[in-house]
């Protein structure tokens, strides 16, 4: 029996997609069979990110509703065969699936797979009610911003209302020069706040502009940072005991003096 | 933040704590989420009420229709401000 893991934030643009492209493409680098649902319905987007945009035919809709089998509506990833993608749909109203319905679905996806990984809409209505349905746990992702911080801290008690305990924080876009001259939140101030565990930090990069330009996550890429934060993080989800990556790695004493020069 | 001291301890990461704008927005966020916190729940504003009649009403006689609950909002902070008539109060026994 699988897990059913939920990706969620609150607010948008926090990076749900990007995470969910690469901790799950990450667990099945893994060797676990790994599937990734798409329930943001009409604005999907996780297809384009992992670049599989053009071999969708059927979606979540349609397997839900029985227009088609569940695994018709499956799409192997490109590069690793024990990865695959439920679509969400495009063209469909949104309250075109229900709660009872996603549970359903996650049932029988976890009987066939070792990580059901949910992406979900922001917001905190309908959407993402279907999004966390039929999950077990929750991962939240954050970015060092007041805003992103205060939706964050709005969706784990909502996490925690719906019984969905324990959320796990995910920290992204972290620019490790701003937390050391104080312009930005660093990670033991967002903990303060929250108090919820931590499962991983992602800094902010450029790599993740190059790969969701290509349809290729960066944790393919070994030189990429954001990868292996995110390599990282998903051995902590199989249950490896890893430790934080360093943020200052890159930055040595002409780096710090550069930046020291663009900031004053 | 400037002149040679500035230089340095941003340098060294040393800057006054209370200067950063990280400390602005952690001030900004614990004070927005007290207030959002609180804005889950009335059944807790219900039950803060009863539970002040009740621990009032051994000591005095409160004109319980007239009472007032509510938290009340400004920059420094969020408080929970009383408006409780009394309409006797009993007398000392000790």
């Amino acid at each position: 029996m699988g897990k059913v893991i939920v990706i969620t934030s609150g607010k948008g643009g926090v990076g749900k997609t990007t995470t969910t492209a690469n901790v799950g493409t990450a667990l099945a680098m893994l060797g676990k069979k790994v599937v990734m649902v798409d329930t943001d319905i009409g604005l999907r987007n996780l297809d384009v990110v992992l670049g599989l945009e053009n071999r969708i035919v059927y979606d979540l809709v349609d397997a839900v509703r029985g227009n088609c089998r569940l695994k018709q509506a499956l799409i192997k990833d490109k590069r690793l065969e024990n990865l695959f993608l439920l679509p969400a749909a495009q063209t469909k109203d949104k309250t075109a699936v229900s709660t009872d319905q996603m549970t359903e679905l996650c049932e029988k996806l976890k009987e066939e797979f070792d990580y059901v990984i949910i992406d979900c809409p922001a917001g905190i209505e309908h959407g993402f009610k279907n999004a966390i349905a039929g999950a077990e746990s929750a991962v939240v992702v954050t970015t060092p911003e007041v805003s992103a911080v205060r939706d964050a801290d709005r969706i784990i008690g909502l996490l925690e209302a719906a019984g969905i305990g324990a959320p796990l924080l995910i920290i992204n876009r972290i620019r490790a020069n701003m937390v050391r001259t104080g312009d930005m939140m660093g990670v033991e101030d967002i903990l303060d706040i929250l108090a919820v565990d931590l499962l991983g930090i992602v800094p902010d990069d450029d790599a993740i502009v190059i790969s969701t330009n290509k349809g290729e996550p960066t944790v393919f890429d070994d030189n990429s940072r954001p990868g292996l934060a995110f390599r990282n993080i998903a051995r902590r989800i199989n249950g490896e005991d890893v430790p934080l990556m360093n943020l200052d790695e890159k930055q040595g004493f002409f780096g710090k003096l550069k930046s020291l020069f663009k900031s004053e | 933040m400037n002149g040679i001291t500035g230089f340095l301890s941003r340098f060294f990461g040393k800057e006054n704590e209370a200067n950063m704008t990280k400390s602005v927005a952690k001030e900004r966020l614990r004070l927005v989420l007290v207030h959002d916190r609180l804005d889950i729940s009335e059944t807790v504003m219900e039950n803060l009420r009863e539970d002040l009649i009740a621990t009032i009403g051994k000591y005095m006689e409160i004109d319980q229709q007239a009472l007032e609950v509510s938290l009340s909002r400004d920059d420094d902070g969020v408080a929970l401000i009383a408006n409780i008539p009394v309409l006797n109060v009993k007398r000392q026994v000790g």
